[in-house]
């Protein structure tokens, strides 16, 4: 088998299934956990809209409090382009509709290209913060550097494909980078693109509950 | 001076200190406290210890890593054992990480280690659960750490002998029932104020922080007139007076039940339809949105911060007030404002007073904490880094300009008290309950 069909194939399907299957593991073992009932009076009854509402809200810096002004613009223009570079590149959207029948518009590919550069200098950013910042320093572990490193691969390998026709060689390479992060995904911090949603919305109905600041 | 009139009115500095009770080895303080953590172990808990992804964010939240610059005082770093607990006996991939050995079993020489963190460094103000963007509640988190530590014997000195004179004393600074007695009937004489004590039933039971019984006695006369004012059918109960709850702070959940439940059954006794707690910050959360989880069933009662009540009476004109001259500045107690939902409430009934408000940037909300609550100014080997804290709040009120300073709970005021006399500082801080007696039309 061409190492190319292998990544089209099996190593695909594999690794959407570990992807898909670790992370409903991960949200069940939050799930399975037990559910401590509040029985004091709420001050408010809206707490499904308060944690739908801490999810969009936590979105945006918070208010009053100062934050790691330069790591947070950082953050949203890599996290942005990546989102450009996944959901908005034609041969991507091209690879989910081939996968899934959905599809929609395409953003030019200078503009792609753009949210690429992007992205690859916001995560060297990210990076070079995180090995020189003491307090991020003392939070990082390997889950820190590898999660780095396979959402990295994608985009330099991406990279390698810019000049057309596109190798299939560095397709393969390619694809298989992006069935490494599905592979990692559900076990490291890049789970947060699912847990984000649960630990969001729990805050948000908690603190809606007592009315207290989100 | 006395005792009462000292800047700092606390539990005494110890001579020697000691810093873990019991005898236990080792091996069995690691056991017991990863048996509290597991107990601890909820839904909320866990979507919380999976979610962190070390952005750091926090940090710059918490008064006192913005004061120190130490990378530890990082407040999701004071949970480290806990999470390290979490990943290694209960989260999904806990087979993983034991098999593996990936983490490390917790034990008790990090626990000592962590003491610091858990309990000096941190007031569980909460501010850094405003400035986590995956919105994690690291404070309640802290609060549970606590358990673990307090089932390891491993609690700072100072609050263990708190925590322990509150459970058997019925209150952690001496103001026991006879107390309690021998000083209403003294504040009676001296202020020629009725206090309503030990009646078998009134519509509003109050309850004190023994900080105002013992420190600011004037804040009791405050609310006796207020109330007299008012007509409310109210009343002290000495079998259920302390709103303070060291039982929490410290970490021993059964001592917190106690605590509680001895202000609930003296309300049900009474028959009380309203239960009024004191300007202070921690019995609020421990009362207003723990009570009910502690009795085992909701409560008979409303439960209301003393602003509350304030803030209810003008609104409903049952409490007619004259303006008060001069602009003020209102310090936000973290577990009222905050983390308990009533940060209007003072608002509310400083507009009544007609005050020239001049708030602190920020104020509210996202007010720093003053940093003596979660039982941080009662521990004498904390003062260094808290009295750095308190900078902060120092420069927040110079920056507002106003001539008076107030809040609503009297371990703020204690902690401004000790550290307007540390610094030489010519400020003083006032409590809101006093204004307002001070202003009845």
């Amino acid at each position: 088998m061409e190492l190319l069909e292998f990544a089209r194939g099996p190593a695909l399907v594999f690794s959407a299934a570990v992807c898909a299957f670790g992370l409903a593991w991960r949200l069940y073992g939050i799930l399975r956990r037990p559910l401590r009932t509040d029985l004091s009076a709420p001050r408010r009854s809206d707490t499904v809209a308060g944690g739908l509402r801490a999810i969009l809200a936590k979105m945006l810096p918070p208010k009053g409090v100062k934050v790691r002004g330069v790591a947070m613009a950082n953050a949203y223009a890599w996290h942005i382009g990546l989102a450009l570079v996944v959901f908005a590149f034609a041969p991507h959207i091209a690879f989910i509709a081939r996968h899934t029948g959905i599809g929609w518009p395409a953003l030019p590919d200078p503009v792609t290209y753009v949210a690429t550069a992007v992205a690859i200098v916001g995560l060297l950013i990210a990076l070079l913060t995180r090995l020189t910042d003491p307090v991020l320093r003392l939070l990082s572990n390997f889950d820190d550097y590898f999660s780095w490193l396979v959402t990295m691969a994608p985009l330099a390998t991406g990279m390698a494909l810019l000049p057309m026709p596109a190798q299939p060689l560095w397709l393969a390479v390619h694809l298989l980078s992006l069935e490494l992060l599905l592979v990692w995904l559900p076990f490291g911090k890049l789970a947060h693109a699912a847990l984000v949603f649960v630990s969001r919305y729990r805050t948000g109905a908690d603190f809606t509950r007592k009315g207290a600041a989100l | 001076m006395s005792e009462f009139d000292a800047p700092r009115f606390r539990i005494g500095k110890p001579e020697t200190r000691y810093d873990k009770q019991g005898e236990a080895s080792d091996a069995e303080r690691a056991a017991a406290a990863l048996r509290a953590f597991m107990r601890d172990m909820t839904r909320s808990s866990a979507a919380y210890l999976e979610s962190c992804i070390h952005c750091g964010h926090c940090a710059e939240a918490c008064h006192f890593y913005v004061t120190s610059g130490d990378a530890q005082h990082t407040p999701i770093w004071k949970l480290e054992p806990f999470k390290q607990a979490y990943q290694r006996e209960a989260g999904p991939f806990a087979w993983l990480y034991r098999t593996f050995n990936l983490k490390k079993r917790v034990t008790a020489g990090e626990l000592r280690e962590w003491q610091e963190l858990l309990y000096d460094s941190c007031t569980m103000c909460g501010r850094c659960t405003l400035a986590c963007p995956m919105g994690i509640d690291i404070a309640g988190l802290v609060a549970q750490a606590r358990h673990g530590m307090f089932a390891a014997g491993l609690v700072p000195h100072e609050l263990w002998a708190a925590a322990d004179r509150a459970e058997r004393e019925g209150s952690p600074l001496g103001a026991t029932p006879r107390v309690l007695k021998d000083r209403i009937a003294w504040l009676e004489d001296e202020h020629d104020v009725k206090i309503a004590l030990d009646r078998a039933e009134a519509d509003v039971l109050v309850t004190l922080s023994s900080i105002e019984l013992m420190k600011y006695p004037a804040s009791l006369v405050a609310l006796a007139r207020i109330l007299n004012r008012m007509s409310v059918s109210w009343t002290f109960r000495s079998d259920g007076y302390e709103a303070t709850n060291f039982g929490l702070f410290s970490g021993n959940l059964d001592w917190q039940r106690d605590m509680s439940l001895r202000v609930i059954h003296a309300a049900i006794a009474c028959k009380a339809k309203t239960l009024v707690l004191p300007e202070c910050g921690h019995a609020y959360g421990a009362m207003r949105w723990q009570g009910a989880n502690m009795l085992g069933k909701p409560l008979p009662f409303r439960v209301l911060h003393i602003s509350e009540f304030l803030a209810e009476a003008v609104r409903e004109a049952r409490l007619k007030l004259k303006p008060m001259q001069g602009s003020v500045t209102f310090h936000d107690p973290c577990q009222v404002s905050r983390r308990g939902g009533a940060t209007g409430a003072p608002r509310e009934v400083l507009a009544a007073l007609g005050a020239d408000l001049r708030e602190m940037a920020p104020a509210g909300d996202a007010n720093w904490c003053c940093g003596g609550g979660g039982g941080v100014v009662t521990l004498h080997r904390a003062d260094t880094h808290r009295y750095r804290a308190f900078e902060i709040k120092m420069k927040q009120v110079e920056a507002t300009g106003a001539e008076r300073l107030a809040t609503s709970c009297s371990n703020c005021r204690l902690t401004f008290d000790d550290g307007q006399a540390h610094h030489g500082w010519d400020r003083k801080m006032e409590s809101l309950l006093e204004l307002v007696a001070a202003q009845l039309a």
